[in-house]
């Protein structure tokens, strides 16, 4: 069984690789000729006026939070599905009163207005 | 052919890393073609959408030939064009990021079924690494956004970071949804459920209907293709997160996007619209020519999802970003649910005339 999962790590070292060379092959055949005004960061012409790295909007956080929420949930669901047939009515009651504990939490955020974005 | 299968044998027990190889490269070189061409078909094909011709001059041996030559002559182009480093950038994140792109949805393929039993790797698991890779991909995104420190770039990064996730979910969910009426994470035997006496009507596109659409919209949504690609969007930010590379380092993360387009539409197909299976029933075309189940069915239902990405993006104005994030969460989502919940219980109840 295991060993099936060797072509996918071979796989996985061949892909990074292929981009490597690729990125590689760039460097090795394209000329390099930097100077100041290349190498600055585009912004429409003007000197950068500061470092691109400074605040965001926390909705983005707060999308990232709910993604996390969700997306355990979705791995909650994964083995559920796989054996539905076999755990029967009992097993599909339980998962409903756990999905229905997160839509009610759905609904709270929905209210709230944090799906919002305007 | 009896010496070059016992060659393939004896390669398989004594080196089992070049048997591997072989077959990576199998599947990676005709991919790399397809996305090759797949650029060539998106020009022409929404050149022809709009009246226009499209690319018809590079052709070969001074033939124009359709202008076939052209993504061949693209892709020396940019091998011999100067990759900008940004002063600020982080060298070794900038450079990562299209690798990271690339890498995953190339390394994907490793276990999709081409045909029954025809798949590089055959673990159970299958489903469950496809959907680990796919969200590989978002970290491509956000890193080059970071990496460039631009503002363009920072801004096309967080945007589509949000957006991906956000449609990641709904993806999720769709899976889940065939997951309960397949009853397997294997994705060959996802297929192999889709079977019956139905032909078409067997497969999971008709129970799965609302996830099926769900699920290829959510596809081109998480590729940041027209009408979502916000996150591109180049009469506001320039080209987002991708606005300082060039070269090589800008094909790469151009290769991945197509690659990742092709791999939604390879696993749309083989998840909702029965893979190789033939649509017509097996006792109709049993053993006749070409009507019988085979690759050219997956490759054509693969064409077609090719398709439809490119007469979106001919066709669709695109999306604002909060209309995006609405769709996502406010339309996806609960539809997804809701859909689980029905076809669990299409499955408890035994309706479903393939089970």
């Amino acid at each position: 069984m295991l060993e099936n999962y060797l072509p996918v790590l071979v796989f996985i070292g061949v892909s990074m690789v292929i981009g490597a060379v690729m990125v590689a092959l760039g460097f090795v055949l394209g000329t390099q000729k930097p100077d100041d005004e290349k190498l600055s960061a585009y912004e429409c012409g003007f000197e950068a006026f500061e470092d691109a790295r400074g605040k965001f909007d926390v909705r983005f956080y707060l999308v990232a939070i709910l993604f996390i929420i969700f997306d355990l949930e979705i791995a909650f669901l994964f083995p559920w599905a796989v054996v539905l047939e076999e755990i029967g009515m009992v097993g599909f009651l339980a998962m409903t009163v756990f999905l229905g504990i997160l839509v009610i939490g759905f609904i709270y955020e929905w209210k709230k207005g944090a799906l919002e974005w305007e | 052919m009896e010496t070059i299968l016992n060659f393939w044998n004896w390669l398989g027990e004594n080196f089992i890393l070049a048997q591997i190889l072989i077959k990576i490269m199998a599947i990676t070189l005709p991919l790399m073609g397809l996305v090759a061409y797949f650029t060539y078909a998106e020009r022409k094909i929404i050149g022809h959408m709009q009246v226009r011709m499209g690319p018809n001059r590079v052709g070969f041996f001074g033939y124009p030939l359709w202008g076939l030559g052209q993504p061949i002559a693209d892709a020396v182009k940019l091998m011999f064009k100067e990759i900008v480093i940004p002063t600020g950038a982080n060298k070794f994140l900038f450079l990562l990021a299209p690798m990271l792109t690339l890498g995953p949805a190339l390394a994907a393929w490793a276990v999709f079924p081409f045909d029954e039993g025809l798949v590089l790797a055959d673990i159970n698991a299958g489903l469950l690494y496809i959907i680990a890779l796919t969200s590989v991909g978002v970290y491509g995104v956000i890193i080059a956004g970071w990496a460039s420190n631009s503002k363009y770039a920072f801004l096309g990064a967080m945007r589509s970071a949000a957006q991906i996730v956000s449609y990641e979910i709904a993806m999720g969910f769709a899976l889940v949804g065939v997951l309960v009426a397949s009853g397997s994470l294997n994705l060959g035997d996802i297929v192999m459920a889709q079977q019956g006496e139905g032909g078409l009507f067997s497969w999971f596109w008709l129970p799965l209907l609302p996830l099926f659409v769900i699920y290829f919209i959510s596809g081109v949504a998480e590729t940041n293709r027209a009408p979502f690609d916000v996150a591109e969007g180049e009469s506001e930010i320039v080209a987002g997160f991708h606005v300082e590379y060039s070269g090589m380092a800008f094909a790469v993360f151009f290769l991945g996007e197509y690659a990742n387009m092709i791999l939604i539409s390879a696993l749309t197909a083989l998840m909702f619209l029965g893979g190789w299976l033939s649509p017509f029933p097996a006792s109709w075309v049993d053993g006749v020519w070409l009507l019988g189940d085979g690759f050219h069915w997956l490759v054509l239902k693969t064409l077609i999802f090719g398709f439809l990405y490119l007469w979106f993006r001919a066709t669709f104005p695109r999306y604002r970003y909060d209309q995006i994030m609405r769709l996502g969460w406010k339309v996806f989502i609960p539809i997804t649910i809701v859909w689980i919940l029905v076809v669990a219980l299409m499955v408890l109840g035994d309706v479903l005339w393939w089970a």
